[in-house]
């Protein structure tokens, strides 16, 4: 059963958003979601990029208010 | 694929520093080879327990001090860490500082020379800040 796990980044400035995604996929299972908060418009654009390079999956990205959700599923 | 990315990091202003250690971590983080060299007035901010901080270029370098942007020197650490990123510093400026390999930062690694780091860096992108 795969979980969701939030990872609260808002108001950290690139490279931040990305590296606390990293820092947390690393410990997750296979199959689970990280929906990581991000207050960074350039980050929202430049994780999908690390996240296709890397193999993982993007399962959602939507702007709520100042807030991007985005959701990464680790696929290995 | 993997790229090897070899960076050499000689100035030691907050601007360059901080961009060295973003290209460093992100480039490392995505799988890339990534060694760091350091030397010149870059090599002081890794003694151990310094706590000076680089001074600014520019107008950026304050901005840079904004609260929510990643410390330089946390950046290579992740860069290291996160990525196993290999961080050299230069054996010429530590022994220029009087200070040795056991005096840096831990995520640093052994002194290097030039001969070695060029020898490692043939045919590689190199970038130089």
């Amino acid at each position: 059963m795969s979980e969701t796990k939030v990872i609260d980044a808002r108001d950290t400035f690139c490279p931040g958003p990305l590296m606390e995604l990293i820092s947390h996929i690393k410990h997750v299972a296979v199959g689970d979601v990280i929906e990581l908060l991000s207050t960074d418009q350039g980050s929202a654009a430049d994780i999908p990029e690390w996240v296709k390079k890397v193999g993982h999956e993007i399962v959602g990205s939507e702007q709520v208010g100042n807030v991007w959700h985005i959701k990464v599923r680790k696929a290995k | 694929m993997s790229r090897k990315i070899h960076i050499v990091c000689v100035t030691g202003t907050r601007e360059k520093l901080q961009m060295a250690a973003m290209i460093a971590s992100v480039a490392a983080a995505s799988g890339d080879e990534v060694s760091v060299f350091f030397s010149m007035n870059a090599m002081q901010y890794f003694v151990k327990g310094s706590s000076a901080e680089p001074p600014s270029e520019g107008e950026f370098g304050a901005l840079l001090q904004t609260k929510g942007v990643p410390p330089f020197r946390q950046l290579f650490q992740m860069a290291a860490e996160l990525g196993s990123a290999t961080l050299l510093p230069c054996s010429m400026a530590l022994d220029l500082l009087k200070v040795t390999g056991d005096d840096l930062d831990p995520a640093l690694g052994p002194p290097t020379g030039l001969t070695r780091f060029l020898s490692d860096a043939e045919g590689a992108q190199l970038l130089t800040f």
